[in-house]
């Protein structure tokens, strides 16, 4: 287990003051000035070093990304953008660090900035957070006052600004192009890539996107030091992770723990156990709504962290785990996230905008016992013609429950087949 | 350049290029449907996937997919196959199998993919979706059920026509393209929208349920409803023109056409004169072609020579209009004009009347002044290009001379008359240092402004800016007339103006001539004509011309002849005839070479190329395979004003409407419901 001296997050629970001062006294905010005298290109190496990789989901190695801004500006000003819009189903780990440790966003968003050359950051907060954002603002505002942030902030010679912009509470505007797409004040569209948002990101500026858990432990990473965020976890999977259990367990909860940690421990050290024990456990989600299911014979002995999950084909995500215990109709749960994923489609691209309806349509079926062995063949085919086939990511994240659905709980999907025949409405229309 | 290999074959193309454009350059067919060449890339369809090499093991839509040196590039492979079978199958999902009561059927792109990638059957046993049908206007049929959000539409109005009305509207599945409150398009462009949409989604509402593709005759032609000389085609069947559609000419119309272009076709058979017409008792009656004649030699032999004049109209062909100044030269007679508006200006050397930039050439200008002129309205694909220029960054500084106006682009209003254009000759305005700074400056001076008393010092004033500003270079011709009528560069070209003491067209109005002969002019004054004079209208539609007319000899209209057209920045083009004439109707130069002989006084030509000959004899610009060449000013000669100042009044607009504006659209029905869809908003505010 981790030790609570090795916890980034001090005040996760918000058992403390989120106020500047008691931020301080966990030690925001100290010496900030001398890690901005490093230097960019030392902090981009620190960054490397610790092998901190994107706590957004796709888990992309922050100091490489960092790196890809230019050095060197043409004229066009860079830019840092935060992706705040946290709406993977199950997950609310960047909803806790933006009430009860506001103070290491802001730090982390001046460090990361100074250290890709953005004079301005965006914080792009998702719309439903409105609580949030008010105490985010609040604790922006407390920084400006003490000089924080603004011109010369934090003493470093360094003029920076914060902004805060709520989305409007579409699924899609996480997606890091169409969130950019959205910050311009256009429909949530995700942007084809190339160009990637380091070469035309923001108003067509170089521009990163960090996830607000990334950029909210850069402080204590370049206080402690990378050799220790790389100490902990595994190889090639550094560091703490918050983990967000919920679901079917006794004790729904956020945890802050290191990578690589069993996922067994996970839940029944943190989470208080799986609703009437272990063995009462039927599937877990382990990354939030978009990563293929795991049944108990999987989780016995899974590790969490992106590359032991990327091994079982399924994924860390967001780090949200749903547990779910034998009560469940896992095809049924499933269903439920095809129609989310109908629903938030943006409708661009081809695959997406007519697949997911139709995986949803036959999902639905597949519940309703309406469905026949050659619908779930066929529904199983659709999904591979839908991911890897669109503008962005959302293709296969609409696809890969299914697909790990039909992995994991193959059997059980096909025991639900019937010889149903659909009513033949051509035939009626047709006489 | 960037090389990379495409199937096999190895294609050096510009950097920047996509790798789609790069598979066209090595032949490859990719097919595509959200992808379009004059529009920003949406890469949404996702049909165009190809498969590239040490890349991540997943298809690429090619249309967005930037080309890199060595790349190697499958567009033919099982996972290209598969990616593109599994798009057309999403495609179909939604899309209604209808195409048996489909307009668009025979010409439809997702037919066409769905023949190459498509299935046999339908695997979706799923309810299709289905969507209202809005109103746009009375052009644009819209069956939005069809959509499959391949957002051309959207991205041709907000990018080229310059009206942001079209947009999509909620999301995933339900996605739906439309103005969000319901309204008539209100761009002159919105027709090509029909050409782009690659389903039937978007048909055209005149055209709906005549025709199908396969059944149509297909002429090239060339478009006489304004000056540009838009490529056309015309589209028949039997005797009956069905449609007409753009065809492309990258240096005139690229492959844009206005509405009123395109849509005024119905025009063609309605209010047609289709045989002669003599007056009679003060009332107009059928007559044989024979009496026609007899009516006119009576009036004509004998008739002292500066008695008799002859006005050429908007809509004539080269051809008639030189058997015409001919048959008056025979019979001695000076009073030609070919500028049926009564405009009065120095015509002298080309360059003086020519939008000599050229259409193509606007592309490179960096400063622009608008004079008197309503691009928008006179010339809208013309405008378009301007846009272009505009929205390219290129040309910067955008001034106008005239009332404010929308014109798709920021213009600043420099003043609204003659005398900012003198405060520019005097460098009194700003904008005179803007023109200056820039190194490609552009005058428009519009046909409108050139139609007022004071055109020729309009003409003058306009050309003298030009040289202060630096346009008129060897290497940069920045005077422009921008005219209306497609007939008046070639009656320029011909000399189709008073000969020596000859008459101009206001003088022959007004009882300045006892016979005046119009040549399918309808835009003079015809109110203003003395009561004494006896008309010879000659032309194809029963309006203002005819209704005063002593005499109607029926000709052709633009699809009925083969003719020579002159567009505004003098490009020699030839239109075909692509049905007959109506009933009697001849073709013009025939009616002008058959009246002669019975004048006794034959043109020495039977045959159409034997005045095709003549023609380029005359002037070798009309020569067969003359090639088109922008002028350049090498020589220090300037329009003169003759002795007439500038006015004072301000510059009003030429076109009352945009959609009736000659003979054609002024019978055609849908012009008439273009009117009445844009009028309310102008009743209202008149209340």
């Amino acid at each position: 287990m981790l030790k609570d001296s090795d916890r980034i997050y001090q005040n996760l629970y918000g058992q403390q003051d989120w106020r500047l001062p008691a931020a301080r006294a966990r030690g925001d905010w100290d010496g900030t000035k001398d890690i901005i005298a490093r230097g960019r290109d030392a902090l981009i190496e620190e960054m490397k070093t610790s092998g901190m990789r994107g706590r957004g989901g796709a888990g992309f190695p922050t100091g490489m990304k960092w790196s890809f801004m230019p050095k060197q500006s043409d004229g066009r000003p860079s830019y840092l953008v935060i992706n705040a819009d946290e709406s993977e189903p199950g997950t609310a780990k960047d909803r806790d660090i933006m009430r009860h440790e506001p103070q290491k966003l802001i730090e982390g968003a001046l460090i990361a900035s100074f250290a890709m050359g953005a004079n301005a950051a965006y914080i792009y907060i998702r719309g439903e957070y409105y609580n949030e954002a008010q105490r985010l603002q609040a604790a922006i505002d407390e920084a400006y006052e003490a000089g924080l942030l603004g011109k010369n902030a934090a003493d470093s010679g360094w003029d920076f600004d914060l902004f805060l912009h709520r989305g409007a509470g579409a699924y899609i505007c996480g997606e890091e192009s169409a969130l950019l797409e959205s910050l311009e004040g256009k429909k949530g569209m995700p942007r084809m890539k190339p160009p990637f948002p380091a070469a035309m990101g923001l108003y067509g500026c170089p521009t990163t996107v960090n996830n607000v858990e990334t950029i909210a432990g850069v402080p204590t990473i370049m206080r402690r030091g990378a050799a220790w965020f790389s100490g902990l976890g595994r190889p090639k999977n550094a560091g703490t992770k918050i983990f967000c259990i919920s679901g079917h367990v006794n004790n729904p909860c956020n945890v802050e723990e290191e990578l690589g940690i069993p996922l067994k421990d996970l839940i029944e050290k943190h989470a208080g156990g799986v609703r009437g024990g272990w063995e009462n456990l039927l599937a877990v989600i382990p990354g939030g709504a978009s990563m293929p299911v795991l049944n108990k014979e999987m989780c016995d002995t899974q590790l969490m962290d992106f590359d032991s999950l990327a091994a079982v084909k399924s994924g860390m995500g967001s780090g949200a785990i749903i547990v779910m215990d034998k009560s469940t109709d896992v095809v049924k749960a499933i269903w439920r996230l095809s129609k989310f994923f109908k629903h938030e489609s943006c409708g661009q691209c081809t695959p997406c905008r007519e697949g997911t309806g139709w995986m949803m349509r036959m999902m639905d079926r597949i519940v309703q016992n309406k469905a026949s062995l050659a619908d779930i063949a066929l529904l199983e085919q659709v999904t591979t013609q839908v991911a890897g086939h669109t503008i962005c990511a959302f293709g296969e994240a609409s696809s890969w429950p299914i697909q790990g659905m039909m992995r994991a709980f193959g059997p059980l999907v096909r025991s639900r087949a019937t010889d149903y025949q659909p009513p033949q409405n051509v035939a009626q229309a047709a006489e | 350049m960037a090389k990379l290999t495409i199937d096999g074959i190895e294609v050096e193309v510009p950097n920047g290029s996509t790798v789609l454009q790069a598979a066209e350059a090595a032949g490859r067919e990719i097919p595509r449907f959200c992808y379009h060449e004059r529009l920003s890339i949406a890469g949404n369809c996702r049909m165009c996937l190809v498969e590239i090499e040490k890349m991540p093991p997943k298809p690429v839509a090619s249309c967005g997919m930037p080309v890199s040196d060595g790349m190697v590039v499958h567009t033919d492979t099982e996972m290209v196959r598969k990616g593109r079978r599994g798009v057309m199958e999403f495609l179909l999902v939604n899309h209604p199998l209808d195409c048996p009561i489909c307009d668009q059927g025979g010409e439809c792109d997702l037919q066409d993919e769905a023949m190459a990638y498509g299935r046999d059957h339908s695997r979706y046993d799923e309810s299709k979706r289905a969507v209202s049908q809005p109103d746009w206007g009375p052009l644009v049929k819209t069956t939005m059920t069809r959509c499959i959000h391949c957002t051309r539409c959207i991205r041709f109005t907000t990018e080229v026509a310059g009206v942001a009305e079209l947009g999509a509207t909620q999301r995933g599945e339900s996605t739906q393209v439309g103005t969000y409150v319901q309204k008539a398009l209100s761009s002159e462009l919105s027709g090509n929208i029909i050409d782009l949409c690659p389903v039937g989604a978007l048909t055209s509402k005149p055209y709906a349920f005549t025709a199908r593709s396969w059944e149509l005759r297909k002429t090239d032609s060339i478009d006489v409803l304004d000056a540009m000389g838009s490529a056309i085609r015309v589209d028949a069947r039997g005797a009956e023109v069905m449609r007409i559609l753009p065809r492309l000419n990258d240096d005139v119309n690229e492959e844009w056409l206005g509405d009123k272009s395109r849509f005024a076709v119905d025009g063609l058979k309605r209010r047609r004169l289709d045989r002669p017409w003599l007056r009679e008792n003060g009332k107009l009656r059928p007559a044989s072609w024979e009496e026609a004649f007899a009516a006119i030699a009576a009036k004509v032999k004998g008739l002292a020579p500066e008695k008799l004049g002859a006005i050429a109209g908007d809509l004539c062909d080269a051809e008639s209009m030189l058997a015409l100044k001919d048959m008056m030269g025979a019979l001695g007679a000076a009073n030609l004009d070919c500028r049926a508006d009564g405009a009065v200006f120095d015509t002298t050397n080309r360059a003086f009347y020519l939008f000599n930039t050229s259409l193509a050439g606007i592309e490179e200008a960096d400063a622009l002044l608008i004079i008197g002129a309503n691009p928008r309205h006179e010339a809208p694909v013309l405008n378009a290009r301007i846009r272009k220029a505009w929205l390219s960054g290129g040309l910067k500084q955008i001034g106008v001379i005239g009332p404010a106006r929308d014109l798709t682009y920021p213009a600043e209003i420099v003043g609204d008359g003659p005398g900012a254009l003198k405060a520019l000759v005097d460098g009194a305005h700003p904008f005179a240092a803007a023109l200056k700074a820039a190194a490609r400056p552009m005058i428009i001076l519009g046909s409108g402004a050139l139609a007022r008393a004071d055109g020729a010092a309009l003409q003058a004033a306009a050309w003298a800016l030009a040289g202060q500003a630096g346009a008129l270079r060897a290497d940069w011709h920045g005077f422009n007339i921008l005219h209306h009528a497609a007939a008046r560069v070639g009656g320029l070209d011909l000399g189709f103006v008073p000969g020596p003491g000859g008459k101009s067209t206001r003088a022959m109005l007004g009882g300045g001539v006892d016979v005046l002969w119009l040549l399918g002019a309808d835009s003079v004054d015809v109110d203003a004509i003395g009561a004494d004079t006896f008309v010879i209208y000659q032309g194809h539609h029963g309006d203002a011309g005819a209704a005063r007319a002593d005499v109607i000899l029926p000709g052709a209209a633009y699809t009925e002849k083969d003719g020579t057209y002159v567009n505004m920045e003098g490009r020699v083009q030839r239109g075909y005839l692509a049905v007959k004439p109506p009933g009697d109707a001849r073709e013009d130069w025939r009616i002008i070479r058959a009246l002669s002989a019975y004048l006794g006084h034959a043109l020495p030509y039977d045959t159409l190329e034997q005045l095709r000959a003549h023609m380029g004899e005359l002037n070798p610009l009309f020569a067969a395979n003359a090639p088109f060449r922008r002028l350049g000013v090498s020589d220090g000669v300037a329009p003169s004003a003759d002795g007439v100042a500038l006015g004072e009044a301000p510059f009003a607009p030429l076109l009352k409407t945009y959609y009736q504006t000659d003979p054609i659209s002024r019978a055609s029905p849908t012009m008439a419901a273009c009117v009445a869809a844009h009028a309310p908003a102008l009743a209202e505010a008149a209340e």
